[in-house]
């Protein structure tokens, strides 16, 4: 089975794999990463999105060969070192959202690439670019409202209860 | 009382932190040493005559360790079904076996014909490549209707036809019903289809099977929303194992809705697999897999006749509904368009008769059960759906044609068996036009028609009978289970507790409102309660979570057993004070004698109980640890009104949902945080079954939304942010903490109040459509206006 080498959130990883390998399957089953989920297997959606040099993917969309060389960056790389939450995970506690957590980790990384490239997105703006990341607990209000939040901008105006 | 923590609080949830960083530990995240995997081949026509599957090539490939067929499971139990409901005769439905693996014949796309257990998930699927099967396919029923006319082919062979049951409720009132509708000066009619829905939680279903040959001890980790459930119908109906020698794990699980109430056969397979080859064995459904083996929902079809006199009283109500049961009975399948459904058709009205009918019909399709809601979307859909028309053709006001039916004394009982405590429509009602701004809708659809747009509002109410359920009042309806609640409370020596719950959250956010209430009666802060849940281990049998049950059944549970707690805290106190027991007070966590300046810490009694040095031991036993089961004395009946605006594009059918706002009464709340996410989250899924969502077969029972390319899940962009409210609050009378449930409310009450707005919209554009089946597709929104 040929190798394949990456930097995953910051650390060299490497692994011997059968070229059909996901990359997503090289995350939770080689490296034991099992905070990226997979929720279907079509590329709908969006429970496995990561970065790849920089670029949110979805992680069963490509081969773990294809990212040789790559870095790749997972949920489990977004709180600081001593477990303080970023301001986007911050954001979607203190406005509720998540519910069950099993897509929670795609939104959060496909909402760190949305304000990586949109710092202030409007409301259209967040809910297009969401269009890949499929929620089925929230009615996604409150993702929504998270995710404007974490850009800083005022969210009080939107009905909270 | 802590201001922040306690009842009231909108405290933000503690689950949070491990979801958001990666560390949740779902069922597919738990790997076993040595563990197998397997992979179902799975039937891909709907009905057939198995003639040979020949495993011999298969058996050999690489890392096959066994390949199972429906001969391994001659002699093992049949999936079992939880409710037994008896017809309009007297007597009980029928009721087909249903085996591990197909036997004979297969029954609907994806029906498991073998599994396959190998080394790799990637060999176990090679390996059913390499698996050559025979099977003569039989024509297949998938109409309902069809499906009962005389000489259709049967689903099941030893069965008289597809008739699972013809049930009538109140079969007795039956005569006079027909009789108010002889003499109404007015009848509406409406025809509907309440579309079949995937529920589709994120997560797909996962089952870890483990087997102890030193001990005999089976465990079984599975996304279950009630772990001591499929401990029981497994243990006991399946593979005859003990309960004592079974340990069924549910951590965390990503989502329910319903579908994973059920006991399924995969995680009959992988217990019985583990123990036959001696290797844990691990199945992760594909979302795939998922299409073809979860239990579907929905899927009635129903004739509603509303009877109204010549004030616009409603008289009378009948109904007549085809309720698709699948190719076999899912666990609670029979209660859902029976006991869920029928019970609830008086809605929100002093409608004084009502007769309901209800044919359940097998079919080649995948089992039906419960989703979200669960047989009260179904009523409440046709309901609200039929009195729009009625105020329509009578050109009254719709809300006006409610307010003047509304219920409004309390308790009521309704012509359909049962007795509402309380609610108050009329308030919640009042406060959907404030947060909706009803009155402000013509503005609107002035600004709409510039814009070229069709604008309409839809109003509607909904009813719910939650907290499910009193065990000797289901039991007498059917039900093979009873239907209270456990909690064990555990208080450790230095002060902090530990809740076992029976309950399991998936969502909801237990972790965090569970510990709220016990703080609040307690006097200490949230932070020193723990909840442990979803392990059959921890904590006495419990039914779980379904039916918006959890507060109103686990938590009355949880609230009897700290009371216990509080009652022998109290002794204790009252000894370590040498004060009476009756002069012991409970404040802020710490315990006082009335009228003295003499107070004891709340961790001083703890301790107390497990250092009992100076202790009462002739009186009480050491220790401080108390278990209650809670048993309902009736549902409980949140209710509400719902407001959705829509535009329709009259160039291109396209709807797009403007406004859509929800005034519930859920009876008191705990953390208003959670119930509103809760509301959100059930919009999401009404307005998903109003406008996009539906689980089609062809005439051949090809399923032909087999994933999400095929299935049209709502996403950001379908929805807008909602206006929720739930301050008009008329407390539960029966359960300890006047909580009725909010899990499914926004899924019962979203799809007619669509669909309401967007007839409303076609109307005010001059088009005569009365009716259009969900989804409303761009296409079938189009084509109605057509004419």
């Amino acid at each position: 089975m040929p190798q394949v080498n990456m930097t995953v959130n910051g650390k060299s990883a490497s692994g011997q794999i059968e070229g059909r390998t996901l990359l997503v399957e090289f995350l939770r089953e080689t490296l034991g990463l099992t905070g990226t989920h997979v929720g279907c297997d079509t590329s709908q959606c969006g429970a496995c999105v990561v970065h790849v040099d920089g670029k949110a993917v979805k992680a069963c969309t490509m081969f773990a060969a294809e990212a040789e060389g790559a870095e790749v960056l997972t949920i489990e790389s977004m709180a600081a070192p001593d477990g303080t939450l970023n301001t986007i995970q911050q954001a979607f506690q203190d406005h509720h959202g998540l519910q069950c957590g099993f897509c929670t980790p795609g939104m959060v990384m496909s909402a760190a690439a949305l304000l990586k490239e949109n710092p202030k997105p409007t409301e259209a703006e967040v809910r297009d670019y969401l269009e890949g990341n499929i929620c089925r607990c929230t009615g996604y209000h409150n993702i929504v409202k998270a995710i404007l939040a974490a850009s800083g901008q005022d969210v009080s105006a939107i009905a909270a209860e | 009382m802590p201001k922040d923590g306690g009842i009231g609080a909108s405290t933000k949830r503690r689950e949070d932190v491990r979801f958001l960083t990666g560390n949740g530990n779902y069922t597919d995240d738990i790997n076993l040493r040595g563990q197998a995997y397997v992979h179902f081949l799975r039937s891909d026509v709907a009905h057939g005559l198995i003639n040979k599957v020949d495993t011999e090539a298969a058996s050999a490939m690489p890392g096959v360790l066994r390949i199972f067929t429906g001969a391994d499971f001659e002699g093992v139990g049949s999936i079992p079904c939880g409710w037994q409901v008896t017809d309009r005769f007297g007597e009980v439905m029928q009721e087909p076996a249903h085996p591990v693996l197909a036997q004979g014949k297969v029954r609907h796309v994806g029906d498991p014909i073998a599994a396959i257990v190998a080394e790799t998930y990637m060999q176990a699927r090679d390996a059913a490549e390499a698996i050559e099967y025979d099977i003569d396919e039989l024509p297949a029923v998938v109409n309902m209707k069809d499906a009962l006319k005389e000489g259709a082919p049967k689903v099941h062979d030893d069965l008289t036809s597809n008739l699972c049951y013809d049930w009538g409720f109140v079969e007795e009132n039956k005569a006079a019903v027909n009789e108010a509708f002889e003499k109404a000066a007015h009848v509406t009619t409406l025809e509907l289809v309440n579309n079949r829905l995937i529920a589709n939680p994120m997560e797909p279903r996962v089952a870890v099977g483990d087997f102890n040959r030193s001990t005999g001890d089976h465990t079984l980790y599975t996304t279950s929303q009630n772990p001591h459930v499929i401990r029981l119908l497994m243990g006991a109906f399946v593979l005859g194992i003990a309960e004592h020698k079974l340990r069924v794990v549910s951590p965390d699980v990503g989502g329910g809705f319903g579908t994973k109430i059920f006991h399924y056969a995969e995680e009959a397979f992988c217990t019985f697999a583990a123990k036959a080859l001696n290797r844990p064995v691990k199945w992760t459904s594909t979302r795939s897999e998922a299409f073809m083996s979860d239990a579907h929902g929905r899927d009635h079809v129903t004739k509603i006749e509303l009877a109204l006199d010549k004030d616009n009283n409603f008289t009378a109500l009948r109904t007549d509904t085809y309720a698709n049961m699948g190719a076999y009975l899912s666990t609670f399948a029979p209660s859902v368009p029976t006991w869920l459904h029928g019970t609830l058709m008086a809605g929100n009205y002093k409608t004084p008769l009502i007769y309901v009918n209800v044919k359940a019909v097998f079919t080649n399709t995948v089992p039906v059960d419960a989703y979200r809601g669960a047989g009260r979307p179904e009523a409440t859909y046709q309901l609200e759906r039929v009195i729009d028309k009625a105020a329509r053709e009578l050109g009254v006001d719709p809300i006006a044609l409610r307010r003047q039916n509304f219920i409004t004394e309390f308790p009521y009982a309704t012509p359909v068996a049962v007795e509402y405590d309380t609610g108050d429509y009329h308030a919640t009602m009042d406060k959907l036009q404030e947060i909706g701004d009803v009155s402000g809708f013509e503005a609107r659809r002035k600004a709409s028609e510039a814009k070229g747009k069709l604008r309409g509002l839809g109003i509607n109410c909904y009813i719910e009978a939650c907290g499910i359920a009193p065990s000797n009042l289901v039991g007498q309806l059917g039900a093979r289970a009873g239907l209270y609640e456990s909690a064990t409370v555990r208080v450790n020596a230095t002060g902090g507790l530990v809740v076992m719950t029976g309950s399991h959250s998936h969502g909801q956010g237990h972790e965090t409102a569970f510990p709220q209430v016990i703080a609040e009666m307690i006097g200490i802060d949230a932070s020193m309660v723990e909840i442990i849940h979803g392990d059959t281990n921890n904590g006495p049998m419990g039914m779980g979570t379904y039916g918006s049950r959890s507060l109103a059944v686990g938590g009355s549970a949880m609230v009897r057993a700290t009371e216990k707690i509080i009652n022998k805290a109290k002794k204790i106190a009252a000894h370590l004070m040498e004060a009476s027991e009756a002069d012991i007070e409970l404040k802020d966590g710490a315990f006082s004698v009335a009228g003295t300046d003499k107070s004891v810490a709340w961790g001083d009694v703890t301790l107390a109980a497990y250092v009992p040095h100076n202790y009462p031991l002739e009186d009480i036993e050491p220790g401080l640890e108390e278990t209650a089961f809670y048993d309902p004395s009736n549902f409980t009946y949140p209710s509400g009104a719902y407001a959705c605006e829509v535009e329709v594009d009259p160039e291109t059918g396209k709807v797009t949902i403007e406004r859509f706002a929800a005034a519930d009464d859920f009876g008191n709340i705990v953390n208003p945080m959670i119930v509103s996410g809760q509301v959100h989250g059930g919009i999401g899924q009404g307005i998903g079954q109003a406008l996009l969502e539906a689980c089609a077969y062809d005439e051949n029972g090809q399923l032909q939304t087999g994933s999400y390319m095929d299935y049209a899940m709502p996403r950001a962009d379908d929805v807008p942010f909602y206006t929720v409210d739930h301050s008009c609050q008329t407390p539960c009378t029966h359960n300890p903490l006047g909580v009725k449930g909010c899990g499914e409310a926004g899924a019962i009450g979203s799809p007619p109040a669509v669909v309401n707005a967007v007839i409303d919209a076609l109307q005010s554009g001059g088009k005569n459509v009365t009716h259009i089946d969900m989804p409303l597709s761009p296409s079938r929104v189009w084509a109605a206006m057509q004419g």
